[in-house]
C-alpha cells in the first residue's frame, strides 16, 4: 500500500488558501501551536526556523524543499513525491509566504530521477491555477519552485552540504553557526524542510493546529510517517501518531519476533527485543521514519559491518574524526567478526564513536557511531564471546 | 561581547573566534587546518572545545562568539577527543619522523608530543599507498604524509586564486590532487610553492638539489659560486632559532666560504643591472608611443618574478607583449658569470657551476627553462631555496649566527639599497622609480622623498597605484645617449605605477586592465607571485604569516637604509660591466643577447 491517507484525504488548496489570508506571524504562530518538528529526524521545531528565516534581513530568502532522501531505510518521502506532491509544494508555498521567499527549490535526489517529470507536471499545473507564480491567488504573494537535481552523495541530505551542492561546489557541511536560516543559499536567509514536514505544514494550515496536535504525545505532536523494512511480514511506508511503542509498530507490521530494530537509518540507534516497550518520540527514540526490523538470525556484526561500509562510502571525508574514525570503527567489526579484536581495544573503539559524537563537523560522524555503540551496548554477550583475550597489537 | 574561557573573563568584538578570543589571553589551544593566511575551515577538529550548554564539541576556530558562551579548552571530553584526532591522523600518516625533511619543523609532530602520543593506537600504515610525484621542476607532492588540512587548496585557490590543486573523491579516499590527477609537472601551477610553505607536514616540499651542489663542491675541477638574494639572508636565520627579521647577510658570506664554494656574490649586482635594462626598456617604451608616436604595450610588467610570468603565460598569454624582456636578476647573473666573470678570470665556463640562493620555488622551474642558456651553457645550475642552504650549513656543522661577518666577494662586490629591496613587494617599483626619476628629471630622489624612501609603493596592500608628475627634465646621461637624444617628451608626463603581490592580486589588476580601467592606464606595474612579494617566497622557511613577512621586509628596508650607495645606476660595478662587457649599453644588442629573453604562451590547455 502507497498511499498515505492522511494525506490524501486532504484538499491539496485549502492550506494554502488559509495561509494566504493570514498574516505572516498569524502562519508561524499556528506552526508553533502545532508542534511540528522536523520530520528528517534532527527534530528541530519548524516554526523557529521559519521564524527565524522570517525576522532575517535580506534582499532574497528561499525556502529549500530537502528530497534527498538517502538515510539506509528511508524511503516514504519518496512516496510522499509520487502521491502527494501537491502538499509539499504547498507547503513551501506556505513557507515562503511566512518568511517571505520569492523562490523555492527542491533538492531531489538523484536516484528518484524518474520521479522529475511527474513533479515538473504538478507544477506546471500549480502554475496554470495560479498556485504557483508572479501573483499567487491574487494574494499578491509571488513564488515559483525550481527543481534541482543531486548526484547521489549521501551527505547532500545535510542542509548545508546541500545548499554547498546546489551552489555548484563539492557537496560538503559548511561550518555552523552561521545557520542557514540566517546565511544559507548565496548567502540568504533559507528554509531547508524535509519533504514530510513540508506536506504537515499544508496540513495544518488547513486542518488546524488543535486536529495535529490531537495525534502524538506532549512534545512529539501529531502522525509520522514511517519507512518500514527488513524481516517483517509488511514492509511499506505507514502513519502512525507519534510515540508509538516499538512492540506496537512491530506488530502492525508482522515484526513481532524480530531480535532488534533500527530506528532512524543508519545513523539511528539499534533497539534490543528488551527495549520495545520504548517509544518512538523525540523525547525517546527519535526517528526520520526509518525502521529496520532485524529476525532472531541476523548476526547484528553484519548489520553493524553494512552500516559502516555505508558510512566509509558516504563520509564526505572533510573531518578528520568521520573521515578516518569510520574506517577504524569497520576495522573494527571485521576484527570481532575475524575473532582478533581485543576488548581492550573494543573499549578504546568505542571511546572513539564517543569522540566521533562530540567532534565531528556535521552529524554524519556524530551519529554514524550510533550504530556501533549501541550494538555494543546491547548486544554485550554476544560481542564478548567474539573479542580475544590478546592485546591488541 | 564578554566570554569566559576557562574562568577567565574576555572581552573580543562580535564575531571573533574562540580561538581569537584564546590567544588574546593566552589560553593555547592547538590547531592544525588552521592558518594566519587563510580562510577557516573547521575540518581537522583539533581545536575543538566544549561550549557550556551545547551538546557536541566545537571547532574554537570556525565558532563566531556572538552570545556570552562560557568556553572550557583541555576538559576529559576534549582532551581525549583531540587525543583521538591525533590518533587517527597518525593511523593515516605514512613515515618516520626521523626520515622526514619537516623533522622538528612539523604540526602534526608537534600536536603528537603534545597529546602525549607513545604509540600507534589505531595503527600506523607499514607500506606507502601513493607514489611521489616529482614531476614537477618546483614542488614534490608525497600523499602518504597529507593529513588532509587543505591549506594547499586553500592556499592555492583562495589566496593565489590559482587553482591547481583540489580535494578529489570521498570519504578516505579523498586527496588533493591536481587537474584529473595528473603529475603537477603537467597542469597549470605557477611553482609559487606558497602551498609548501602553508604544509603543516612533509607532503609538500621543494625539488631538492643540495646533493648536485655537494657534489660539484667536492669536485676540485669545478668552481662552484653562489649568489645570494636578500630575502634569504632576511630570512635564513629563523632555521637557526633566531626571530624573524634578523638579517644575516655577512654571517652567511663566511659560512657559505667555509662549507665550500669557492665565489660568493650579491644577486643585488644584477638586481641593479635589471633595473638598468628594465628601467631603460621603459623609457624606450614612452619614446616610442610619446615620441615616435607608434604603438606600444603599455603597461609594462615586471618580470623578475618566475611565479608571476608563468602565472601570466597561463592565464593572460595575450599580454606576453607587456613584459618585460629583462630577465630576472637570477637568471642576469648566471648568464654574465658564464660569460663575463669567466673571461675575466681566466676560468672555462663549462667548469663553472652557478648556484642561486633563493626564496623561491619557481627559480628552480625558472632555471631549467630551455631559453636560459644564453651564455652558451645551461646560464643558472641550480637555484636553491632558503631552506635548503640552511640544511648545507647544519650539515656543515656550522652555526650560522655566530659566523663572522665577511664582503662579497669582487668583481660584483658593490651593492645598493636598490637591490636589496627587491625582496619586498614594491621594491623593484622603488628601486626603478629611483633610478629613473634620477637619470630622466636630473634631480636627486631624496629631493622628492626624504631620504629617498618612496613610501607610497611600500607596504602590503594587497594594489597600491601612484602618479608620479614629471615637471622637468635634465640631460640624458651618458649611459642612455645613444638611444634617447633629449627627455623632452616626457615633460609634463605623468608617470603612472602600480603594485600587486600575490596573484590573486595579480588577476585583480589584470581583469582590471582587459576591462580598460584605471590600470590599463599605467605606465609600469610591479607584480610578485608572492603574498608579501620575494620575503613570502615558497622557499622561505616555515612557517609564515603576515607578521613574520612584515618582520623579513623591516629587515631588508632596514638594510636598505644602511647602504652607502642605494641607487642602481650609481652602482660602479655595473658602470664598469657596461664600460668593459656590455659595451652598447643597456637594451643594447649584446645585453639583449644575454639579459633578455623571450616567453611562451601556455594557455590553459594541458596534454
Amino acid at each position: 500500500m502507497n498511499t498515505i491517507p492522511t494525506f490524501a484525504s486532504m484538499d491539496p488548496e485549502a492550506g494554502l488558501k488559509k495561509a494566504l489570508g493570514l498574516s505572516r506571524p498569524d502562519i508561524i504562530a499556528e506552526i508553533s501551536a502545532s508542534g511540528l518538528k522536523g520530520r528528517g529526524g534532527a527534530g528541530f521545531p519548524t516554526a523557529v526556523k521559519w521564524n527565524f528565516a522570517a525576522s532575517a534581513k535580506a534582499d532574497r530568502k528561499y525556502i529549500i524543499c530537502n528530497a534527498d532522501e538517502g538515510e539506509p531505510g528511508t524511503f516514504k518521502d519518496r512516496v510522499i513525491l509520487q502521491d502527494h506532491a501537491d502538499l509539499v509544494f504547498e507547503g513551501m508555498t506556505i513557507a515562503a509566504k511566512a518568511v517571505g521567499a520569492k523562490e523555492g527549490i527542491l533538492f531531489l535526489r538523484g536516484e528518484y530521477t524518474y520521479l522529475r517529470p511527474h513533479l515538473e507536471a504538478v507544477l506546471a499545473k500549480r502554475r496554470e491555477k495560479k498556485l504557483l507564480g508572479k501573483d499567487v491567488l491574487g494574494a499578491n504573494l509571488e513564488f515559483d519552485i525550481r527543481i534541482f537535481m543531486g548526484a547521489g552523495a549521501y551527505i547532500c541530505g545535510e542542509e548545508t552540504a546541500l545548499i554547498e551542492c546546489l551552489e555548484g561546489f563539492r557537496g560538503e557541511p559548511r561550518n555552523r553557526p552561521p545557520f542557514p536560516v540566517n546565511t544559507g543559499f548565496l548567502d540568504r536567509p533559507s528554509v531547508v524542510n524535509n519533504v514530510e514536514t513540508l506536506a504537515w505544514a499544508a496540513c495544518i494550515l488547513q486542518q488546524g493546529a488543535d486536529w495535529f496536535k490531537s495525534k502524538g504525545t506532549e512534545k512529539s505532536t501529531g502522525i509520522k510517517i514511517f519507512s518500514i523494512s527488513g524481516d517483517c511480514k509488511c514492509p511499506g511506508v505507514y502513519e502512525f501518531p507519534m510515540g508509538i511503542t516499538v512492540a506496537e509498530l512491530l506488530s502492525k507490521v508482522g515484526g513481532e519476533n524480530a531480535r532488534a530494530v533500527q530506528i532512524g537509518g543508519a545513523s539511528g540507534q539499534c533497539i534490543p527485543a528488551s527495549e520495545f516497550s520504548r517509544s518512538i518520540a523525540f523525547e525517546d527514540i527519535p526517528t526520520g521514519g526509518s525502521v529496520i526490523v532485524f529476525g532472531p538470525h541476523r548476526d547484528m556484526l553484519d548489520v553493524l559491518h553494512n552500516f559502516l561500509e555505508f558510512f566509509v562510502d558516504e563520509s564526505c571525508g572533510q573531518c578528520t574524526p568521520c573521515r578516518l574514525g569510520n574506517r577504524k570503527l569497520l576495522e573494527g567489526v571485521e576484527m570481532l567478526k575475524a575473532g582478533t579484536c581485543s576488548m581492550a581495544y573494543l573499549r578504546e573503539l568505542c571511546a572513539l564513536g564517543e569522540s566521533m559524537q562530540l567532534s565531528s563537523k556535521c552529524g554524519l560522524g556524530q551519529s554514524s557511531p550510533c550504530a556501533f555503540l549501541s550494538v555494543v551496548k546491547n548486544f554485550r554477550d554476544e560481542l564478548m564471546g567474539r573479542t580475544t583475550s590478546l592485546t591488541h597489537a | 561581547m564578554t566570554l569566559t574561557i576557562d574562568g577567565q573573563e574576555v572581552k573580543v568584538p562580535l564575531g571573533t573566534t574562540i580561538l581569537d578570543a584564546a590567544r588574546k589571553i593566552g589560553a593555547h589551544i592547538p590547531t592544525l587546518c588552521h592558518h594566519p593566511d587563510l580562510c577557516v575551515a573547521g575540518v581537522c577538529r583539533v581545536c575543538s572545545v566544549e561550549v557550556e550548554g551545547m551538546r557536541t564539541l566545537q571547532a574554537a576556530c570556525a565558532f563566531p562568539v556572538s552570545a556570552p558562551i562560557k568556553v572550557k579548552t583541555h576538559t576529559e571530553k576534549v582532551r581525549l577527543a583531540r587525543r583521538h584526532i591525533v590518533d587517527l591522523l597518525l593511523s593515516d600518516h605514512y613515515g618516520e619522523c626521523y626520515a622526514c625533511r619537516r623533522n622538528n619543523n612539523c604540526e602534526l609532530q608537534s600536536l603528537a608530543k603534545e597529546h602525549g602520543v607513545d604509540f600507534f593506537r589505531f595503527g600506523h600504515p607499514e607500506k606507502p599507498a601513493h607514489a611521489i610525484d616529482t614531476s614537477s621542476y618546483s614542488v614534490v607532492r608525497d600523499l602518504n604524509k597529507c593529513v588532509l588540512c587543505r591549506r594547499c587548496v586553500r592556499t592555492c585557490i583562495d589566496l593565489q586564486e590559482v587553482g591547481t590543486i583540489e580535494v578529489v573523491g570521498r570519504s578516505d579516499h579523498s586527496h588533493i590532487k591536481p587537474f584529473l590527477d595528473k603529475p603537477l609537472g603537467g597542469v597549470v601551477c605557477i611553482n609559487c610553492g606558497q602551498c609548501i610553505n602553508r604544509c603543516p607536514t612533509g607532503a609538500l616540499h621543494a625539488q631538492d638539489h643540495t646533493d648536485e651542489v655537494w657534489a660539484a663542491i667536492d669536485d676540485p675541477k669545478k668552481h662552484v659560486v653562489i649568489q645570494t638574494a636578500p630575502s634569504p639572508r632576511a630570512a635564513i636565520g629563523e632555521s637557526f632559532g633566531l626571530p624573524a627579521g634578523t638579517p644575516l647577510t655577512f654571517e652567511l658570506n663566511t659560512a657559505l666560504r667555509r662549507a665550500g664554494f669557492d665565489r660568493v656574490f650579491d644577486t643585488n649586482f644584477t638586481a641593479d643591472l635589471t633595473i638598468l635594462e628594465e628601467g631603460t626598456e621603459l623609457l624606450l617604451r614612452l619614446k616610442k608611443a610619446l615620441l615616435l608616436r607608434e604603438p606600444a604595450a603599455f603597461p609594462q610588467f615586471t618580470s623578475c618574478s618566475p611565479g608571476w610570468v608563468k602565472y601570466l603565460e597561463h592565464f593572460y598569454p595575450e599580454y606576453i607583449p607587456n613584459l618585460s624582456t629583462a630577465k630576472s636578476p637570477q637568471q642576469m647573473f648566471g648568464a654574465v658569470l658564464k660569460t663575463y666573470y669567466a673571461e675575466k678570470h681566466g676560468i672555462d665556463p663549462k667548469d663553472i657551476v652557478t648556484v642561486a640562493l633563493m626564496p623561491c620555488s619557481a627559480k628552480k622551474f625558472e632555471c631549467n627553462r630551455p631559453e636560459m642558456a644564453d651564455s652558451g651553457f645551461k646560464d643558472v645550475d641550480y637555484g636553491l631555496t632558503t631552506r635548503e642552504l640552511a640544511k648545507m650549513i647544519r650539515e656543515s656543522g656550522i652555526n650560522l649566527p655566530d659566523m663572522p661577518k665577511s664582503d662579497f666577494d669582487n668583481p660584483f662586490g658593490t651593492a645598493t639599497g636598490s637591490g636589496v629591496i627587491f625582496g619586498a613587494t614594491g621594491g623593484v617599483m622603488e628601486a626603478a622609480l629611483r633610478t629613473v626619476i634620477e637619470l630622466v628629471c636630473g634631480i636627486k630622489v631624496e629631493d622628492l622623498f626624504e631620504h629617498a624612501n618612496i613610501k607610497p609603493v611600500r607596504g602590503f596592500e594587497g594594489v597600491r597605484y601612484v602618479e608620479l608628475p614629471i615637471t622637468a627634465v635634465g640631460p640624458v646621461p651618458d649611459v642612455l645617449k645613444h638611444l634617447f637624444p633629449h627627455w623632452n617628451f616626457l615633460k609634463g608626463a605623468t608617470l603612472k605605477v602600480a603594485v600587486a603581490h600575490g596573484t590573486a592580486n595579480a588577476k585583480k589588476v589584470m581583469e582590471d586592465i582587459k576591462k580598460g580601467g584605471q590600470f590599463s592606464k599605467c605606465h609600469f606595474i610591479e607584480f610578485m607571485g608572492c603574498p608579501g612579494g620575494c620575503i613570502g617566497g615558497g622557499g622561505q622557511p616555515i612557517p609564515t604569516s603576515p607578521e613574520i613577512r612584515a618582520a623579513r621586509a623591516a629587515a631588508i628596508y632596514a638594510e636598505d637604509a644602511a647602504y652607502e650607495i642605494r641607487k642602481s645606476h650609481e652602482n660602479p660595478d655595473v658602470a664598469l660591466i657596461y664600460k668593459e662587457f656590455l659595451t652598447d649599453g643597456p637594451c643594447g644588442h649584446q645585453s639583449h643577447e644575454l639579459l633578455h629573453t623571450h616567453y611562451t604562451p601556455r594557455g590553459k590547455y594541458i596534454d
